[in-house]
């Protein structure tokens, strides 16, 4: 056993190596660089080991490969004098090197690089003291929020349902939509608009009493200092979206032959299929997913591979959500029927909605995801144990408390998944690596707060005019964005347009395409925008993005814009 | 300047009025001149009874043809089906080829359907060929989803029996005409729920036969969820009748194609990816009906998908509803007439009927030529042979040969 562990250990060094060469990596890099963060790099790496390995030894992933190793012994082919390297190219030929390729893939993706090995673990979650704080706040006036309503509706956060309950709910799992409780007391616990307040008056102490010199000069929403990319560097980072390079979204329509881009695109995305390399495939979507092959390849991104201990799982959190009645299903069963069912491409998937959103509620795997996230789970505590640690649970046992809008979050990935239980780990993934994000207050390059940064800082430097003028008439663009981002823009683009968007956010593992994006919308209506003479006409202007195309959009925006 | 064109309807429906009146023509009522009638079938009938002796003018144009019922009762499309399959199967054309188990490769659209009482014995004889199979009758004569249930047993469908002997007791009104046809119990399903496809299709002349299919269309769901069971068969009414609007066509396409791969989608859709290979229908109807030159025709047409994503015609109507539910289908339905009229009503101005229907491209919109004779005819046998060369191609353009051949050999 201590044999195959110190395997284990050896194979995830090589692969880490071999990564270590990638474009990822140094992608990685460069943003630690940014952070002022850089170690000494053999450290860096020694550091990443030991930790991905820490992570894997207690996976599935790692049982698999003891008991392949034990059974690989029965072989003719593995030798006594040479086991180690027999046992290796075992697993190189069986393709479980690959599998575990992708794991360790899959970590140094979703997890920051680890900072000084003695860095406290909040430093993980937001490095910045006031950004930490204002997360604080915010969650207490959430949680303030939550209570209230519990007891003005005197309903509890929680009780076991009564046997017959239970039943009636099993009975009705498939179609939970045609319930129609009476929810008109229940409201969302807050919308994008409560949350883009508080952003707004996110202050850096560091600053208050000293120069504004650098925020003088920024005239948004957005008050505090971030780093975020220059149009240069958002040149450089999206290089594979620019004018020499084919992309679906647009050398695929219909004018264009599909022998110039189309056809090749799609047999390669065969190809790293069959390969089965997460990495492969992730710089394979950058140029944009074929339909087709959209749902395979974001599984393969995303590491999800739907084995029977998956669907055990997810069984498993459907009979927690039959035992137990949540307030906050009232929240999610709310959400789904101002937003989704109203919703003419997704009202028909709304049972899918229900059944994946109540599952999430009580997926108590999500809380690992606070180790890297701003926010924290808020805690309950049993009645008359108040305060008292050894009493505490985390409410909803998955830490996320949904707001208005959550569930646009799953609803396109409807379009790809027909298995409830598949589409139910896509969906956790690209939450707990994504979406997360978008309602936290952290200083992350992905996180709302540089988003919004980064978009106010597009529009006053490449379209100061359009800029000025909405700002003068008492339009801040952002006010008109802020929904658009905090839900990736699910809702707002057609579905195709919609896939072909998210399609990048895998591809380069951010979310700052959807502040160009942004940006880019504001670019393409500027001449009607400069017309309008109050918030609402711009609103108004603004308010159809359903005909608009993605790519060809984000092209224009960074690359054939003179500046 | 020419005098407006004078309109009148019996359908009060906003799609239709704001058409009407964007274009500046005038409403009259139906006892003054008019020059544009869109109205209800119902009132088709009265029109071109035999006692109300109407002749319409060169200056008037309707939105039905005399005997649309040829294809929109299901009795008479599902018989004018047979007989041109026949006809083909006759003439020995590549349409009429049958698969290893004796079924129509490209004629096999419509679920296996009989009439009830005249087909008794034969459906008898289908039934328990597989009698775990469910059926659904519909009357012949009734539309909108009235009337129809669904069967699994012979005992059900006793009393029109020919042999039954409480026939004689049962009143002529009970034994009323029905067909009944295989229940598609193996719908696609989205969502977990079952819907149909609705499509357009206008004729604008049928001689020469010139038609349109419009490229949108819209999937209808069912609000309740979908169950093989038997015992939901009550639910049918629910099924049918309350649906939810919306969703494109195309949405349906990438949902497909991201779920079931894009070649088992590439059979439903053609090579332009625009609408389902239903084309042949028109062949069937073609011979028997009668070419009025003051008519033209939208059809809805009603399909049902199964989970081996095989397309399956249910019905054909000449009022598809134009009532809208969403802010979605009232755009779509208004750019439905409106492409409709600007095809039917050259330029907006008074109709002349004399004229020969073939309006320039610029005006098609949403519609795209699904067939039109005079063109094949003109273009030659040169685009005919290119056309065949491909398989999927080779099949939309020997159907419109096919079509052209069989209503021109009839009509000589």
């Amino acid at each position: 056993m201590l044999q195959e562990e110190e395997d284990l250990s050896l194979t995830i060094a090589h692969i880490v190596q071999k990564l270590k060469g990638s474009r990822l990596y140094s992608q990685l890099e460069r943003q630690a660089w940014h952070q002022g963060n850089m170690l000494q790099e053999e450290t860096d790496l020694s550091v990443i080991i030991a930790h991905i390995v820490q992570k894997l030894r207690s996976s599935r992933l790692s049982t698999q490969l003891g008991f392949q190793a034990s059974v690989s012994l029965q072989k003719p082919e593995i030798k006594l004098e040479s086991l180690k390297e027999d046992i290796k190219e075992f697993f190189r030929i069986t393709g479980w090197e690959k599998k575990l390729q992708n794991a360790v893939y899959s970590e140094l993706t979703v997890f920051p690089l680890p900072r000084h090995p003695a860095a406290p673990p909040e430093h993980l979650k937001e490095p910045l003291v006031y950004m930490r704080k204002a997360q604080g706040s915010w969650e207490k006036r959430i949680l303030k929020s939550l209570n209230s309503m519990c007891t003005e509706l005197s309903i509890p956060l929680a009780r076991k349902r009564p046997v017959v309950e239970q039943k009636e709910l099993l009975n009705k799992w498939n179609e939970m939509g045609t319930d129609e409780p009476d929810l008109s007391l229940f409201r969302p616990v807050y919308a994008p608009k409560d949350f883009l307040e508080v952003l707004i008056n996110l202050r850096n102490p560091n600053y208050e009493n000293g120069d504004h010199l650098n925020l003088r000069t920024h005239l948004g929403l957005i008050q505090v200092p971030l780093k975020v990319k220059y149009i240069s560097e958002l040149k450089d980072y999206f290089i594979e979206l620019s004018l020499n390079t084919g992309q679906l979204g647009i050398d695929d329509a219909t004018q264009v032959p599909p022998e110039l881009f189309e056809n090749e695109h799609v047999r390669l995305g065969q190809k790293v299929l069959a390969e089965q390399d997460s990495a492969a495939a992730q710089q394979y979507v950058r140029q944009g997913s074929p339909t087709a092959l959209r749902a395979e390849l974001w599984a393969l991104i995303l590491n999800v591979s739907n084995q029977p201990e998956d669907l055990l799982y997810y069984e498993q959190l459907k009979s927690n959500v039959i035992q137990h009645d949540l307030l906050v299903d009232s929240l999610i069963y709310k959400d789904v029927k101002l937003t989704a069912s109203n919703d003419d491409y997704y009202f028909v998937f709304e049972d899918y909605l229900y059944q994946v959103l109540l599952c999430f509620s009580r997926d108590t795997s999500v809380l690992g995801h606070f180790a890297y996230n701003s926010a924290s789970p808020p805690k309950s505590y049993i009645r008359g144990k108040l305060g008292m640690e050894d009493y505490a649970v985390f409410y909803p046992p998955n830490g996320v408390i949904p707001f208005h809008g959550f569930s646009m979050y799953v609803a396109p990935l409807c379009f790809l998944y027909h298995e409830p239980s598949k589409l139910y780990q896509i969906f956790r993934e690209m939450y707990v690596r994504f979406f997360f994000r978008l309602h936290s207050i952290s200083s992350h390059h992905s996180g709302i707060v540089s988003l919004c940064f980064l978009f106010e800082t597009l529009l006053q430097t490449h379209l100061p005019q359009l800029f000025y003028h909405l700002r003068e008439i008492g339009a801040q663009p952002l006010r008109i964005s802020f929904k658009w981002m905090v839900r990736a823009f699910s809702g707002y683009l057609a579905t195709d347009q919609l896939l072909l968007l998210w399609d990048r956010i895998l591809g380069y593992n951010s979310l700052e395409i959807l502040a160009v994006l942004a940006a880019a919308v504001f670019a393409f209506r500027a001449v009607n925008l400069m017309e309008v003479t109050s918030l609402a006409a711009a609103e108004a202007v603004l308010a159809d993005l359903s005909t608009l195309k993605v790519m060809p959009l984000l092209q224009i925006f960074l690359f054939a814009t003179v500046t | 300047m020419a005098s407006k064109v004078k309109w009148v309807t019996d359908i009060e429906k906003s799609v239709l009025i704001n058409n009407f009146e964007k274009r500046g023509w005038v409403q009259v009522t139906e006892n003054e001149d008019w020059n544009f009638y869109w109205m209800s079938v119902q009132t088709i009938r009265n029109v071109f009874s035999l006692e109300a002796g109407y002749r319409l003018s060169d200056d008037q144009i309707v939105n039905h043809f005399p005997n649309h019922y040829e294809l929109t009762r299901k009795d008479l499309m599902v018989k004018n089906i047979k007989r041109y399959r026949k006809e083909l199967e006759k003439e020995g054309s590549p349409l009429a080829e049958k698969d290893e188990n004796g079924k129509y490769i490209y004629l096999d659209f419509v679920p296996v359907t009989f009439m009830l009482p005249a087909d008794y014995n034969l459906f008898v004889e289908e039934f328990r060929k597989s009698p775990s199979s469910t059926w659904i009758m519909k009357p012949c004569g009734k539309a909108q989803g009235k009337g129809i249930f669904l069967i699994n047993k012979l005992s059900q469908i006793k009393k029109w029996s020919r042999d039954s002997k409480t026939s004689s007791f049962v009143s002529q009104s009970s034994k009323e005409a029905y067909v009944i046809s295989l229940y598609i119990s193996n719908p696609l399903l989205i969502g977990g729920r079952k819907f149909d496809l609705r499509l357009y299709v206008l004729v604008s002349t049928y001689r020469p036969l010139r038609c349109y299919v419009y490229k949108l269309g819209f999937c209808r769901f069912c609000t309740v969820k979908y169950t093989p069971s038997t015992s939901e068969l009550d639910n049918m009414f629910v099924m049918i009748i309350n649906f939810h609007g919306g969703g494109l066509v195309n949405n349906l396409r990438l949902y497909l194609e991201s779920t079931r791969g894009k070649e088992v989608t590439g059979k439903l859709f053609d090579e332009n990816g625009n609408y389902f290979a239903e084309s042949s229908l028109w062949g069937c109807v073609c011979p028997v009906m009668n070419n009025d030159k003051h008519c033209f025709e939208c059809y809805g047409y009603d399909i049902i998908i199964d989970d081996k994503l095989k397309p399956w015609l249910i019905e054909v109507n000449a009022s598809p509803s134009l009532t809208s539910s969403t802010a979605n289908d009232r755009i779509l339905k208004y750019n439905l007439i409106n492409d409709t009229l600007n095809i039917v009503v050259p330029n907006g101005e008074i109709p002349d009927c004399k004229w020969n229907k073939s309006p320039p491209k610029e005006v098609l919109g949403n519609y795209e030529i699904l067939c039109d004779e005079e063109l094949a005819q003109t273009e030659g046998a040169e685009r005919d042979l290119r056309n065949r060369s491909g398989p999927s191609i080779g099949l939309k353009g020997s159907r419109t040969r096919e079509t052209g051949k069989t209503a021109l050999t009839t009509w000589k």
